[in-house]
Formats: structure tokens, C-alpha cells, sequence
């Protein structure tokens, strides 16, 4: 279903060979070529479309049209853009404080609590004395599945499996952390919609209860179109500090990669890329272009 | 009154609708070019005819390929038990269709039986367990840890056994680029035909509804690896739109026949292709 898109700019200029010369019109042909690719990648189309029209202005600058190869040059172009589109270098995150506290959010089944436990692991590799939080009240389960990852990466969870209250929960922990010596607090929460009102004023109360040093978004990368409402929604109510992208081990291009950081700008920090507790590594933006791109 | 011409401009809004619904480009200029086919373009017609013409194109790629919609949760068979395996990639919402799925059977007075042969992610045979109190059916279980193909044998033997109406297996979340994970779900299904022949006879692919294009290519390979008879659509309690299944069932002969709604046992729905294609024009 997907083409190399080298491939198909390549192909839209030959077609235009015989004219002898490149114009504007070919360029638009061709910018449209790359919009369709970026929107078969899951590129929100708004968020391609703005991309494009800029990249075309470049190319007109960077004379594509008197290019031996202008679709190589023009691959180049979009590949500079989209990675600096989606934030240029490495952003670590910040876990300063007494404790520090990470927040996790984002919708069902993204990946939120197997990440929560890798980046336990993570942190405890730095040597820092790391407690995990189950605040996921609903799901079944949630909480022997924290408690599960915590022991395969040898870090405490704090529960309270009678406590319907996820807010309370939170603020215990971080009272629990305080008292047993923890440096980190990672608060797992349940999988809920941006439209979920009730659900989303719980999150927003977590969040006023701990106070987090980052609050972190995670996100399917397999997420279509919708990844833009989610985000900006997640981040209108959380003003979230960076954005994880889980599930990269499969074959998805991850346009939404592209369409988030459009959208709310904010870093992407981490990515996910497996279901052992190791499968966690910092965001390349130049990779990440070039998997939406194809290449 | 309130005619206006179909032109480019309308085409334009039609093709963004789509497109933000995950259609994908190639069914969305497909469904476009039907549409420019029906109404010859320049023509003047209201919106309300573009629109029953736009459903009835749609309407019509969900079906093509298709059986009927289907009519009711549990459609009585010869084979009993009537085993169903439930597949997918991962935190689609397997395990929780298969609660809802369980609900639905044993209210409409079906003995059901469940098997918890997703052995491996953390904590998930302790999921379908306490979905198996939730709704009252038996859950065969080995733990964690354990050979799935086995645990998925004992479950449909046990189902005989019980003289169960339907046995229906949950499955670890994979994703499809995972050869030797692919491989494992042949061999829970071999298993289980040592047991009933004909089993399993539904294989049912959850597919999260605000996947993107990818869900296209979890269709193909799962369809490949273990003939994949019927789609559950999860998640479109949310404002994603699920359009990726009009491509899908474009593309192949694989009938959606549920949809989940929301986290609650009683969240589920018998798809409905005349409501989904309203949906898709339903702004949230
Ligand atoms: N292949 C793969 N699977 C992942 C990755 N991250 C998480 N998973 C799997 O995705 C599924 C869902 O992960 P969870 O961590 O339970 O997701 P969650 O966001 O906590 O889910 P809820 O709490 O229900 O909202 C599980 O099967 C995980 O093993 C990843 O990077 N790659
Ligand atoms: N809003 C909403 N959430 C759902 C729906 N179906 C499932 N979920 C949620 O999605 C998350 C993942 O569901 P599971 O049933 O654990 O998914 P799974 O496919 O079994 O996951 P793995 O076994 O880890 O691959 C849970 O938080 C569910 O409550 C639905 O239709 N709507
Ligand atoms: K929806
Ligand atoms: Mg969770
Ligand atoms: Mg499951």
C-alpha cells in the first residue's frame, strides 16, 4: 500500500521529462504527491497540508527546478523538515525534586502502565530510588499488572486496592515517597478519553494533588487522524511536558509523531518499542522523518 | 432552494471529511470517484441528495464484500460449543470484547466457558478472571507463564465436557511483524482441533478504532495468518471515526460484527453499516 516516496517523486517527474522543462505547475503536482504520502503515513491532513505548502515554498528557494535529480533534492528538503518539524534534538526528562514526580496519561491501551514500568527501570538504572504508583482505579487488574512489572524490574508500587479514590491514592504515594527515602514517584493512571469529562477532571486533580516535575502524554503510534483532538485535548486540560510514542516495534510509519508535535508542541521524549521491560529509548526525530517518509 | 453546484470546492470538503475519518487516500479517491461518476460534476443538486448519494456509495464498499449485517450476538449454529478465538494486536481491547462478548451469551442463556491463554502479557489471565466473576462464566486458566496452546485445548475440552454453548479464547496481543508470535496463534488453533475438527469457527480480529492506516495491514497479516472470519471495532466511544474499515471491507471479504463503545460490560454493539456511515458525518 505504501510506495517509497523517493519512488513516486521520482516517477511524478519523469512523467514530466518530455516537457524538457520543470514549472511550477510539475512542482504542485509533485507537492501533492508528497501530501498524499504523508497522509497515508496517518499525517493529520491539516497538519500535511500546512507541512506541504511550506515545503513547496522551499523548493521553489532551493531551485528543484534546476536540479539534476529534483527528486532527491526534494526527498532531502521534506526529510529536513519534517525532522525539524518534530523538534531537532534529543530532550531528556527532568527529574529534579523530593520527590521528583512523573505523571502518566493518556487514552486506553496505549501502553501507559508497561511504560510506566520501563521507565522505572530506566531511572533505577541511574541509580535513583524509584517508586511506581497505581492509580488506575477501574481497569481490571491494573493494579496486580503494576505490581507484576514493578517486580520484574525490582521497584516498590505503592497501592491501596480498597481505595476508590485515585486523587487520594496519589497524594498517599508521594506521602509514602517522602517518608521511605524514594527520589522518583512514576503515578500510573487509568486509560480514558479526551471526551470523558468526568474522567478528564480526575486527571486534572491528580495532577493538583502530586504536582509533577513532567507530566508525560502516551500515545499509540499506530494512531490515525484523531491523534490531533486527542492530543490538544490531553493538552489543553494537563499542559503536558512531553509526549511518549509507544508500539514502534511494529510497522506503523507513525504520522501522528508529526501531527502531535504540530499540534501542541511539545517534545516527544520517549519512544516504546517492545513489551520487555528493556524496549525504551530516546526520541530521534531524524529517524522518526524518516520512517514517515518511508525510507 | 439551497442548491449549489457539485464542484471542485465540494469535492474538496467531501475528500477532507473522509480523509480525517482514516479512510485513506486510496478508498477516499475511490468513493470520490463514484460520486463524480453519479452526479456528473458542475451539476446543481442539494445537499441533502449529495448526501444520500455519498451514504449510499459508502454503504455500498461496506458491503460489496460482505455477508448481511450481522442480525443478533449469537447466531445458533450446528457446531456446539462454538468456539471463538479472539485476536489482535496489542491493547486493542481484546480481553475486554471477550468480557462483553461473555455477557452478551450468557444473558441470551448460552453456557459459556472462557480460556486464558494470554499467558504472558502481565497480569492478564487476572483480567479475564475477574471479567469470568463479572459476568458469571468460568474461566480455565494455567496462569502465567504457561503454554498458551494448551491452555486454549483444555478450554475447548472443558467446554464439551460442560456442554457449553460457547468457548471463547483470549489471546496475547501481537503485533503482526512478529513472525514467531504469528506462528504461535497457528498452533493454538491446531490444538484446538484435536478437540473439535471444525474449531475454531469464528476467529475474530479486534481492530482499535482510532488506528490509523495500519489497521489496513493488521487485517492483511492476521487474515494470512489465521483466517480471520469476523472484525470487532473497539474504541468509537471516542471521536475517532474508524474509517479505516470502509477499506477494509473494500478490500476484504471479512464481515465487521461488532463494535465496542465503551469500558463497560454492557458497551458493546452488533454493527450496524447504515449508522456507522452516519457517524462518519457526525461531527463530535
Ligand atoms: N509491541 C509493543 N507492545 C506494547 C508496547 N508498549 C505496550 N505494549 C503492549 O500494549 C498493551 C497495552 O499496554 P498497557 O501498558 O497495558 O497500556 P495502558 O495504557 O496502561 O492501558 P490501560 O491502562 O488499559 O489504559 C500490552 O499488551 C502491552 O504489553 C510497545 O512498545 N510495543
Ligand atoms: N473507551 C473504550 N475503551 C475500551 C474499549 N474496549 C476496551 N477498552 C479499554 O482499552 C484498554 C485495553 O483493553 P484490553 O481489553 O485489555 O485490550 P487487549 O487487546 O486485551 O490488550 P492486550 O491483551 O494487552 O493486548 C482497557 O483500558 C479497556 O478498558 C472501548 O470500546 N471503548
Ligand atoms: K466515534
Ligand atoms: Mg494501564
Ligand atoms: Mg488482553
Amino acid at each position: 500500500m505504501f510506495e517509497n516516496l523517493s519512488t513516486t517523486l521520482d516517477r511524478a517527474f519523469k512523467t514530466l521529462k518530455g516537457q524538457g522543462r520543470i514549472t511550477d505547475i510539475n512542482v504542485a503536482a509533485t507537492v501533492k504527491e508528497i501530501r498524499k504520502a504523508l497522509v497515508d503515513a496517518d499525517v493529520n491532513y491539516k497538519v500535511a497540508k500546512t507541512v506541504t505548502d511550506k515545503i513547496r515554498d522551499e523548493a521553489m528557494g532551493r531551485k528543484v527546478l534546476i536540479a539534476v535529480e529534483p527528486g532527491q533534492l526534494l526527498v532531502k528538503i521534506v526529510h529536513e523538515e519534517l525532522t525539524q518539524l518534530m523538534g531537532g534534538r534529543l530532550q531528556d526528562i527532568n527529574v529534579k525534586g523530593e520527590p521528583a514526580v512523573v505523571l502518566i496519561a493518556g487514552l486506553q491501551g496505549s501502553g501507559k502502565t508497561t511504560f510506566s514500568g520501563k521507565l522505572a527501570n530506566y531511572l533505577k538504572k541511574q541509580n535513583r530510588n524509584v517508586l511506581l504508583a497505581a492509580c488506575d482505579i477501574y481497569r481490571p487488574a491494573a493494579i496486580d499488572q503494576l505490581k507484576v512489572l514493578g517486580q520484574q524490574v525490582g521497584v516498590d508500587v505503592y497501592a491501596e486496592p480498597e481505595n476508590k479514590n485515585a486523587v487520594q491514592i496519589a497524594r498517599n504515594a508521594i506521602q509514602f515517597a517522602k517518608a521511605n527515602n524514594k527520589k522518583v514517584v512514576i503515578v500510573d493512571t487509568a486509560g480514558r478519553l479526551a471526551v470523558d469529562e468526568q474522567m478528564m477532571r480526575e486527571i486534572e486533580e491528580v495532577k493538583k494533588a502530586v504536582q509533577p516535575t513532567e507530566t508525560l502524554f502516551v500515545v499509540d503510534s499506530m494512531t490515525g487522524q484523531d491523534a490531533v483532538n486527542t492530543a490538544k485535548t490531553f493538552n489543553d486540560r494537563l499542559n503536558f511536558d512531553g509526549v511518549v510514542l509507544t508500539k514502534l516495534d511494529g510497522d506503523t510509519r507513525g504520522g501522528a509523531a508529526l501531527s502531535i508535535r504540530s499540534v501542541v508542541d511539545k517534545p516527544i521524549k520517549f519512544i516504546s518499542t517492545g513489551e520487555k521491560m528493556e524496549a525504551i529509548d530516546l526520541f530521534y526525530p531524524e529517524r522518526m522523518a524518516s520512517r514517515i517518509l518511508g525510507m | 432552494i439551497g442548491k449549489s453546484k457539485v464542484d471542485e470546492e465540494v469535492l474538496d470538503e467531501l475528500e477532507e471529511i473522509l480523509i480525517t475519518s482514516d479512510v485513506g487516500v486510496e478508498t477516499t479517491l475511490k468513493i470520490i470517484k463514484r460520486i463524480e461518476e453519479r452526479v456528473s460534476v458542475d451539476k446543481y443538486m442539494n445537499a441533502s441528495e449529495l448526501d444520500r448519494i455519498l451514504k449510499e456509495e459508502i454503504a455500498k464498499l461496506l458491503s460489496e464484500n460482505n455477508a448481511q449485517d450481522v442480525k443478533s450476538y449469537f447466531t445458533a449454529t450446528s457446531a456446539k460449543p462454538y468456539v471463538i478465538m479472539v485476536v489482535g494486536v496489542n491493547g486493542v481491547g481484546k480481553t475486554t470484547t471477550i468480557g462483553k462478548l461473555a455477557s452478551q451469551f450468557h444473558k441470551a442463556g448460552n453456557k459459556v466457558v472462557l480460556g486464558a491463554a494470554d499467558t504472558f502479557r502481565a497480569a492478564a489471565v487476572d483480567q479475564l478472571i475477574l471479567w469470568g466473576n463479572r459476568v458469571g462464566v468460568p474461566v480455565i486458566s494455567h496462569g502465567m507463564n504457561t503454554d498458551p496452546a494448551s491452555v486454549a485445548y483444555d478450554a475447548v475440552r472443558e467446554g464439551v465436557a460442560r456442554n457449553a454453548d460457547v468457548v471463547i479464547i483470549d489471546t496475547a496481543g501481537r503485533l503482526h511483524t512478529k513472525v514467531n508470535l504469528m506462528n504461535e496463534l497457528s498452533k493454538i488453533k491446531k490444538v484446538m482441533q484435536k478437540v473439535i475438527p471444525d474449531a475454531p469457527h469464528e476467529i475474530l480480529l479486534v481492530l482499535d478504532g482510532s488506528t490509523g492506516q495500519n489497521a489496513f495491514i493488521q487485517a492483511k497479516e492476521f487474515t494470512r495468518a489465521t483466517e480471520v472470519n469476523a472484525l470487532a471495532i473497539t474504541k468509537l466511544d471516542g471521536t475517532a471515526k474508524g474509517g479505516v474499515v470502509i477499506g477494509i471491507s473494500d478490500q476484504f471479504k471479512i464481515p465487521v460484527k461488532y463494535i465496542g463503545v465503551g469500558e463497560k460490560v454492557e458497551d458493546l454493539q452488533i454493527f450496524n453499516r447504515q449508522t456507522f456511515v452516519e457517524s462518519l458525518f457526525k461531527r463530535k
